[in-house]
């Protein structure tokens, strides 16, 4: 049985290390944090949305060529790659499109034992074209209750904690 | 139709906060490894010697950067001494604030390499300091090196 | 088309851990030299080096590209670097091959390199960054969400059962057992995979590839040289690669479009008109184990919904009909972000020249598809490779 790579050659190429090694100064090492900050432009079309939810509504806009409502709100088409038209209002309730029932955070550290698992789901939002949905956290609904197709409705914060963004929306429940 | 929008105050220009919430251990390296430690155990700089290129560089590679061969067997020691090869004064540090007294970071050519490290000059005035003037390399003391680039104090002129 | 024919004459490989000592340099020094070695070129030989390496964020590095380039072996050579995520270890030969193919170079050298072990609190952090700053970041996702949500979806369209998409992670880990590099080859079973640990329902532990450190690297020749060099020149016969909107919320996930663009692409290019039949082995990329699915079905190798059918039915075991990840994948052998898809490359390389030792599918093969998949949820790269 032939073999251009075999065993022998791959073994030497790298050494392996464990946490440990790392934790001990087994090999010397340097440490960086980076001070990255950022203030992202919101632009005009992200503007509006932010804003609208700050008042306790979710705007989208709509390209007359494709007929879609957009959401988010954009100010160019990504399948017409034209402009596109006028603001539309959409509703704050929405169906389930997909969803997930998450143990482990953005670190990948455990949840701890006991605390809810996150279900964050991607909700097609009523009024704006099928389809359209929008990444959101579902809450009060035990997670093995929720299915694809269930109907939610957004929880807003009360309105003087509400900053201008998309966590304005506490989370979607179903309804 | 225009995609841009005109603004006309600037409370009127939003914008979203963020930060990248990541931080970095790295490790030197297989070569990086025998300089630190030759640095901190021994006080002795390393290099790795090419005899096909005829080159040595400095830090060592496990690799010469021209014909591709293997250099981990022909590690060589070299001189703690060198020239200055280009300096520069600084007189702010990162963030824009003043330094108290300016520092002086030059590129120090080793002998005996075809490379050098960068690295602070010290024990000598900026307007002292000259292109091609003699240096060598002042340690810490062995129990308060670490295997980092610091354990070198900086250079400072040869008497 | 006037371009002119591109082989792979030569291929190299670091093993894979999830912690290297070895600087990035290193690593892409390993494989390339490796990759020389093994077709018995110099460095002087090659005309040109493209390099891929996935988020800067990974090893720490800001134009990392340009940092890796001696271990590259492209000091004071043409040098480009390109990234598109995961998919970049198969878009990795597609830009070699174009520098070759379009005239101006007769050898290219390419690598692919990643080190991940230097990211903390976990490399997985780093994916927090792909997701939009202001309308997604704000929720904490994880990239585990958006595979669990797309497995969710897939799993619902067609009434699957993770038992069965299991099957993968179980026929995958033991395949890499053969596999020189692997880092997590196992023998394992359907219930050590339902009983792993549940990191985002319905994705359990033995269902994802693991963070790895490694490297890769090819030489491409055009064919004059490639005759030269060897007695069995792999010939790049298709390639094809598509990317899709980040609005990623907009598509229905439980189909990859864009692996089915790319995938036409490159076998209108080759000349294949039943996928299905022409394609004698397969490495479609497989991060997670009902990935490898879900791109089967995108790479048209069967119908929407019936690759599940392949795997029940032992098609696509390495002694079956339509051998898939006969390497062990990305979950047997490992998950260096960039170098997997080039990982992938050369073990159809190695297939078709027969030179894969144990893992050798039967059959002679002639004809191969390899293909990689990445950022959120958006890019297929494809390459078609014959004897």
């Amino acid at each position: 049985m032939q073999e251009l790579i075999t065993k022998e050659m791959v073994e030497r190429t790298v050494t392996g290390l464990s946490e440990r090694d790392i934790r001990e100064g087994k090999v010397i090492t340097t440490t960086w944090k980076p001070n990255l900050r950022y203030a992202w432009d919101n632009g005009p079309a992200l503007g509006r949305y932010l804003a609208e939810l700050k008042n306790g509504r979710i705007i989208g806009k709509r390209c007359r060529r494709c007929n879609r409502i957009l959401l988010p709100p954009r100010m160019f088409c990504e399948l017409c790659w034209r402009p596109t038209d006028e603001w539309v209002y959409v509703k704050d309730t929405g169906v389930v499109n997909t969803f997930v029932i998450s143990y482990i955070d953005w670190k990948a550290g455990r949840i701890p034992k006991g605390q809810r698992p996150f279900t964050p789901a991607v909700i097609e939002i009523d009024g704006a074209s099928p389809g359209m949905g929008i990444l959101h956290l579902l809450d009060e609904v035990e997670p093995e209750k929720i299915y694809i197709g269930m109907r939610v409705k957004a929880v807003w914060k009360p309105p003087k904690e509400r900053i201008g963004a998309i966590t304005d929306i506490k989370y979607f429940k179903p309804y | 139709m225009a995609l841009i929008e005109r603004h006309q105050k600037t409370t009127d220009i939003t914008y979203w906060e963020g930060e990248i919430p990541l931080n970095y251990i790295y490790t030197v390296g297989r070569a990086g490894e025998r300089f630190f430690r030759e640095i901190m155990e021994n006080g002795r700089i390393i290099g790795a010697r090419c005899e096909n290129c005829k080159k040595t560089y400095v830090p060592p590679r496990i690799y010469c950067e021209d014909c591709f061969a293997r250099l981990e067997s022909s590690y060589v020691e070299v001189s703690t001494q060198g020239t200055v090869h280009t300096y520069t004064i600084c007189y702010r540090a990162m963030d824009g604030s003043p330094h108290e007294k300016p520092s002086i970071i030059a590129m120090v050519k080793l002998d005996g390499a075809d490379g050098g490290l960068v690295h602070f000059l010290g024990e000598v005035e900026p307007e002292e300091v000259q292109i091609g003037m003699r240096v060598e390399a002042v340690f810490k003391g062995k129990d308060e090196r670490e295997g980092s680039i610091f354990d070198i104090k900086y250079f400072r002129p040869i008497k | 088309m006037g371009l002119r024919r591109v082989a792979i004459v030569g291929a190299g490989l670091t093993k894979f851990y999830r912690r290297a000592q070895e600087t990035p340099k290193e690593l892409a020094y390993e494989a390339a030299k490796m990759a020389l070695e093994s077709c018995e070129m110099r460095l002087e030989d090659i005309d040109c080096v493209v390099l891929g390496t996935a988020p800067d964020a990974f090893d720490g590095i800001h134009m990392n590209g340009e940092y890796l380039i001696d271990g590259a072996g492209g000091k004071r050579k043409p040098y480009m670097r390109h990234y598109v995520g995961g998919g970049t270890g198969v878009l990795s030969p597609i830009h070699g091959w174009f520098h070759v193919a379009s005239g101006m170079f007769d050898t290219c050298l390419v690598v692919a390199e990643e080190k991940m072990s230097s990211c903390y609190p976990h490399p997985a952090g780093a994916f927090l960054t792909i997701f939009d700053h202001t309308t997604e970041q704000p929720l904490y996702p994880t990239l585990i969400w958006i595979f669990a949500i797309e497995m969710n979806r897939y799993m619902t369209r067609w009434g699957l059962s993770k038992r069965d998409i299991a099957l993968v992670s179980v026929k995958n880990k033991k395949n890499a057992l053969d596999h020189p590099s692997s880092q997590v080859a196992a023998e394992i079973t359907v219930d050590d995979v339902l009983n792993s640990e549940v990191m985002a329902w319905p994705v359990n532990r033995l269902d994802v590839s693991p963070t790895s450190d490694g490297a890769a690297a090819i030489v491409l020749a055009a064919e004059h040289i490639a005759r030269r060099v060897t007695e069995k020149p792999i010939w790049i016969d298709g390639v094809g690669w598509a990317l899709d909107t980040s609005y990623w919320c907009t598509r229905d996930l439980y189909y990859p479009d864009y692996v089915e663009v790319a995938a036409r692409m490159a076998y209108k290019m080759a000349g294949i008109r039943e996928p299905d039949k022409e394609i004698h082995v397969a490495e479609p990329y497989d991060p997670f184990s009902y990935k490898e699915l879900h791109h089967m079905e995108g790479l048209l190798l069967c119908k929407r919904g019936e690759a599940i059918k392949l795997l029940v039915d032992g098609v696509t075991q390495r002694d079956g009909n339509l051998p898939c990840c006969p390497s062990g994948g990305a979950l047997g052998v490992g998950n260096p972000i960039a170098a997997t898809g080039l990982m992938k490359i050369i073990e159809i390389f190695l297939q078709l020249r027969e030179e894969a030792g144990k893992r050798q599918v039967p059959g002679k093969p002639t004809c191969g598809v390899a293909q990689a998949w990445g950022d959120l949820m958006q890019v297929g790269t494809v390459v078609v490779l014959r004897r």
